[in-house]
């Protein structure tokens, strides 16, 4: 019963029922009507508007991964916040990127980080990279009934791999299809733009300092060339989140950090508009 | 048919309490200190893996003494307690007054209830605040009554003894070796009133600091960090301590 929660009464059986040690299969059984995935939907006709994240990409340098996404949020054609944080520690080692309808993102996120904290309370250990990894992929799938009319959520997932002592990124379809990716990954509207200005940069080599930089680098290649994205808003001081991961754990950069590093971007953008060029062979 | 016994409210309450009690007592004593930093728990405990003190959500902890199966499964139950409330609300909304009173109720509801076996343990609930004056401490003795402590407090079987020596030597704004120094020098007293060495490898000991920049506050000491704070608190027995700290 709901009162229980609520009320100062005997926890009920199933809190003390020997069980499964992840929060959602708690919920389901407890109390499905607050998973996502279990919400009942009225039909439909089109689709439902609602504001959307667009740009999140990752970077992957010896000893570590970079996570950093824009700060919009649009709605059709209208900017529908022009601050909203789209980067979320996970747990200590991992981190989760968000781009799709934002309302159902941020919530995803929630039960996310409360799924791998719980689990790690219970248990007394950290799920493995990969353990988290397939659970994100369990509550995307969770959320295809309402992907189809629309309102799909992409993360993009990156860790530090305690076993394996390296950073590893993961991506994500509507199904919960679930991929690593070697290097460099993007997803959003922007995501292609970004991909694109990544791959002519991305060395295996890099430090931490250029993978920052490179990131930044990619956002706003994808905020040139796509309208949802948003590049840095010097007039506003909104800079994008950028976070590293490594074997210390889970890091976001000060607003100071991100901002000095766009700074220098746009000021070289003012020389060169197209940015760092490859060298041709 | 035989009819049975009669046995009187008052005697079947005293058998239960009797019986909850020598569970308890077969176990070993822990202690929940404040220091100038937050709150330290200090038991002693052979296994690794087995633990006696766990963290219940981002300020709260939680210390057991008795039977493990009983304590582990009401340890579960008020982390999905907490869990699902910061879920359904916020997170500021879980806290160890009300994670407190569903215990406390639990256990009321077991012990009094003739068709359940009364629970063997004693539980420790303490929420670490933004000032030593925002923390606390509660025990829930087996029967289900709770006690708001402060300062200091003992559970298990020899925890009335321990009590009284920590009453006596515990102050406000001890650091946390210090702190940690007490707690061993309580535990290690016999019933009998003899003194026995506990080595480092067999102490549990975990806090809650509210220095810790992350939300979750809650955090085990082990291995050199441990050794460092007793040989710490063993160094400045009666000397103003040092106040370096002890962060990695």
């Amino acid at each position: 019963m709901e009162a229980n929660t609520r009320s100062t009464g005997r926890l009920p059986a199933a809190f003390l029922t020997p069980g499964s040690s992840s929060f959602m299969d708690f919920l389901s059984d407890h109390q499905p009507e607050l998973l996502p995935g279990k919400r009942q939907l009225p039909p439909t006709q089109g689709v439902i508007e609602a504001p959307h994240g667009t740009t999140i990409v990752a970077v992957t340098f010896p000893g570590g991964v970079v996570l950093a996404g824009d700060r919009r949020a649009t709605m059709g054609n209208m900017i529908a916040q022009r601050d909203i944080e789209k980067v979320f520690p996970a747990d200590e080692y991992s981190a989760v990127g968000i781009a799709g309808t934002a309302g159902l993102a941020v919530e995803m996120v929630k039960l996310f980080q409360l799924e791998l904290e719980h689990f790690e309370k219970v248990e007394g250990a950290q799920l493995s990279l990969e353990g988290k990894a397939n659970r994100l992929s369990t509550m995307i799938r969770s959320n295809l009934g309402m992907a189809m009319q629309g309102l799909a959520v992409v993360p993009l997932f990156a860790g530090y791999d305690v076993d394996r002592e390296k950073g590893r990124i993961f991506s994500y379809d509507v199904t919960g299809g679930r991929s690593e990716e070697s290097g460099y990954a993007a997803t959003g509207s922007g995501s292609i733009f970004a991909r694109g200005a990544m791959k002519k940069l991305f060395r295996a080599d890099l430090t931490e300092d250029e993978a920052t930089t490179l990131v930044i680098q990619a956002l706003y290649d994808a905020a040139d060339d796509d309208s949802a994205t948003g590049g840095p808003d010097v007039a506003r001081r909104i800079y994008p989140i950028v976070t590293v991961i490594t074997e210390d754990g889970f890091r976001r950069l000060t607003d100071e950090e991100s901002s000095e590093i766009a700074r220098s971007i746009l000021e070289r953008r003012l020389e060169q508009p197209d940015g760092p060029r490859a060298a041709l062979l | 048919m035989s009819t049975p016994f009669y046995v009187s409210p008052q005697q079947a309450m005293a058998d239960r309490a009797e019986y909850a009690r020598k569970g308890i007592a077969r176990g070993r004593s822990l202690v929940v200190l404040q220091y100038a930093d937050g709150i330290v728990f200090v038991g002693e405990n052979p296994s690794r893996a087995l633990h006696k003190f766990s963290e219940i959500y981002d300020r709260i902890g939680f210390a057991a003494a008795g039977k493990y199966n009983e304590y582990e499964n009401l340890r579960i139950g008020g982390v999905r307690y907490a869990d699902l409330r910061g879920y359904t609300y916020d997170r500021d909304d879980v806290t160890a007054r009300g994670l407190a009173n569903v215990y406390a109720q639990t256990l009321g509801t077991i012990f009094s209830s003739a068709a359940e076996k009364p629970y063997e343990v004693e539980l420790v609930v303490a929420e670490v605040g933004e000032t030593p004056e925002g923390d606390q401490i509660y025990r829930l003795p087996h029967d289900g009554s709770i006690v708001d402590e402060h300062g200091s407090v003992a559970v298990g079987g020899n925890a009335e003894q321990i009590s009284s020596y920590l009453d006596q030597r515990h102050q406000d704004g001890m650091s946390l070796a210090e702190a940690l120094k007490l707690a061993v020098q309580a535990l290690s007293r016999d019933t009998n009133g003899t003194e026995r060495e506990i080595p480092a490898e067999r102490l549990e000991v975990a806090v809650l600091d509210r220095t810790r920049p992350q939300q979750r506050k809650f955090k085990r000491i082990v291995g050199r960090q441990l050794a460092r704070l007793l040989e710490a608190g063993g160094a400045t027995t009666e000397a103003e301590s040092s106040t370096e700290d002890e962060d990695e």
